[in-house]
């Protein structure tokens, strides 16, 4: 087996003294992180991102590996004490967790959801190990006009397929494909939408773009509703360590969720909110004590929670191999290779095999030190929780200019947060999916040099696309996927003018 | 969208956020238009504007067709104060910055205009409690990890 030989090479370098304390400052700071409110695990690396700028590519992507793994397991704390998920796949461990908390067991539910986060990732981090080969070799003989076609895929599931409205997830993604024609166009030399600033001529920067959306425009939103209501922290009461009977209903969810999560996650789809929800479906079909959910039922947290971890591992498969991301924190990871000027796929794993498979095998390393930081250590996090909400996020917006700035030292730079700033706000506030925009901003202009790339070599024959088998089964399916939900849409109306 | 929502009235941030996605659409098309060189072969570098152009021009459609009929989401009411406050803060911050007044003093109005953003009355506390972790930052950030900050006067003591 060729991965277990990679993969022991790869724990040689993972095992290396400093990058062990990599990984431990990393989970230690993404647990830090994620553990504030209505910070998710995507704005933990971009918050992140301009700290690591520095250092050294394989050392700092161990960092930011325990920092994405390390933002899930905090997020899940801050979803189960205070319910406010920081990003929409925790919003069903809230559901439950939270009741959980209420009702004094927020220590059995914080001690399911960081095992069955453990159980899950190590699961589904194996499974990248073991499908990352397969797919590389398959990758390897994509060209150009194939690679568009799965972009095409990706546009399409992330942004209209598994939304709410297919029109709003999709005029999100166009925005994103607006920002990505933003500066020198790298064929021609020509500048694009700049209107003569120069500070334009680079394009806008990922990091920017997300901060902007996640910190400025949460921040703006969270204090325009402050008058509304008030979050309240529930206190971890009574035992934190779950009972036989709590392992009892805890271990199935968790490898269930692990079986719901790793496949859609590495499917080039997106998204960990699809496997939370079918795991808690699944498990309020399946449970013994049915009439507990909706209450505090400790399966609802352990299965989801476990599908969470297993799809955030799972989108590091079309990332690693394909160089596609297909969430907001996969497209920050992507981000993060950039600026070392890496590229993730089937060339990374032919030149760098060191970096790629040290940077798996940390997950597990990662995954381990969590355990071990988040069951002890719980208190101490939750301490966090404690910050005065006005400090709170004064801090953030500090750290968020000061990231972006010290990445591009120009006020220009600060202008664009505050516009992004005020349009994360507006999506939020009308309903738009926040995610089609960086995933936008990361893949069109990729898709765009490909499809230019496909073009000249077929001497701009635009039927290329279509006799690669490749490319037109998945342009296909983006079709499929594209119109699927307005006719499923269509039926629905139907149905409800019957009723 | 359900059958009522072609009853509601017609929703006018929604048909807004149209107009808006409209003149974009005619930036693109006219930003397009000034581009001169083009590839010897295949798509050049005005297929793509052009592409997104077309596609944002029908998602504005949907969108005003969407807003026409009230199919937006429910809102709740909204408080502006905080919202001017925190953008203040930060035009404070790009003001200072622009004109040499350096990233700590910048920082320290941003931390206390948002603080106050979020209910807190002591102005001048925070003022202070920002001054201190600006300070902090830039040693930590400037100093120890060698990033490079915007320079004022008080940066220029350490």
């Amino acid at each position: 087996m060729d991965a277990f030989i990679a993969l022991a090479n790869g724990l040689t370098v993972a095992l290396q003294p400093i990058n062990l304390l990599f990984a431990l400052i990393g989970v230690l700071l993404g647990t830090a992180v994620g553990v504030l409110p209505g910070i998710g695990p995507a704005l933990t690396v971009a918050l992140l991102l301009p700290i690591t700028f520095r250092l050294d590519p394989g050392g700092s992507l161990i960092m930011f590996a325990g920092i994405y793994y390390g933002g899930m397991y905090g997020g899940s704390t801050t979803s189960i004490l205070i319910n406010t998920p920081g990003e929409s796949a925790s919003m069903v461990t809230a559901l439950e967790g939270n009741k959980m908390a209420k009702a004094g067991r927020g220590g059995p539910a914080l001690a399911t959801s960081a095992i069955g986060s453990f159980v899950a990732g190590t699961i589904a981090t194996i499974g990248l190990a073991f499908l990352a080969p397969y797919l590389v070799d398959i990758a390897i003989q994509f060209g150009p006009e194939d690679y568009f076609a799965l972009m095409c895929v990706a546009f399409v599931t992330v942004s209209a397929t598994f939304g709410d409205s297919p029109v709003r997830g999709l005029t999100s993604l166009f925005i994103g494909l607006v920002l990505g024609l933003v500066g020198i166009d790298l064929l021609t030399g020509q500048a694009r939408l700049t209107f003569g600033v120069p500070e334009l001529l680079d394009g806008v920067e990922v990091t920017t773009l997300a901060v902007g959306l996640f910190a400025i425009g949460e921040a703006l939103y969270v204090s325009s509703r402050r008058h509304l209501h008030e979050e309240k922290l529930e206190p971890v009461r009574g035992s934190l360590w779950m009972t036989k009977a709590d392992w009892k209903r805890s271990w199935k969810p968790w490898l269930r969720g692990a079986a719901f999560g790793f496949p859609i996650g590495a499917l080039p789809a997106g998204g960990a909110e699809i496997p939370t929800f079918l795991s808690y479906s699944t498990e309020k079909k399946l449970t013994k004590h049915p009439e507990e959910f909706g209450h505090g039922a400790i399966e609802g947290v352990a299965g989801p929670e476990s599908a969470n971890n297993a799809a955030a591992a799972g989108t590091l498969v079309p990332l690693l191999t394909l160089g596609l991301p297909t969430s907001a924190t996969a497209a920050m990871l992507l981000a993060g290779f950039q600026q070392y000027g890496l590229n993730p796929g089937p060339l990374l794993f032919a030149e760098r095999p060191e970096l790629v498979w040290g940077l798996i095998a940390s997950l597990f390393i990662a995954n381990a030190m969590l355990l071990v930081l988040n069951l002890p250590l719980v208190g101490l996090w939750v301490r966090l929780l404690a910050i005065p909400q006005p400090w709170l996020y004064a801090g953030i917006l500090v750290f968020a200019t000061m990231g972006t700035i010290a990445a591009n030292p120009s006020p220009v730079e600060i202008v664009m947060l505050s516009v992004f700033g005020v349009l994360g706000f507006l999506m939020r506030r009308f309903d738009y999916p926040i995610a089609p925009v960086v995933v936008g901003l990361i893949l069109g202009p990729i898709a765009e040099s490909q499809l230019r790339r496909a073009l000249s070599i077929s001497l701009g024959d635009p039927m290329v696309l279509l006799e690669s088998p490749i490319s037109a089964t998945l342009l296909t399916i983006a079709l499929i996927a594209l119109i699927l939900p307005f006719v499923l849409k269509g039926m629905g109306r139907f149905k409800a003018v019957e009723d | 969208m359900d059958r009522s929502s072609t009853h509601r009235r017609p929703d006018a941030a929604g048909l807004l956020i149209a107009l808006i996605l409209f003149v974009i659409t005619g930036l693109i098309w006219w930003d397009m238009t000034t581009l001169q060189i083009s590839s010897v072969y295949g798509p050049g570098p005005k297929a793509m504007p052009i592409v997104v152009a077309s596609g944002l021009l029908l998602l504005a459609i949907a969108n005003a067709i969407i807003a026409f009929r009230g199919g937006l989401p429910e809102r709740e009411s909204l408080d502006w104060k905080p919202i001017l406050l925190i953008l203040g803060g930060l035009a404070a911050l790009v003001a200072l910055i622009a004109h040499g007044g350096g990233f700590i003093l910048g920082t320290t109005i941003l931390f206390a205009a948002t603080a106050a953003a979020f209910g807190r009355r002591a102005f001048l506390t925070d003022l202070v409690i920002g001054f201190v972790l600006a300070i902090l930052i830039f040693v930590v950030f400037a100093k120890l990890l060698a990033l490079s900050l915007p320079m004022g006067p008080i940066e220029n003591l350490f």
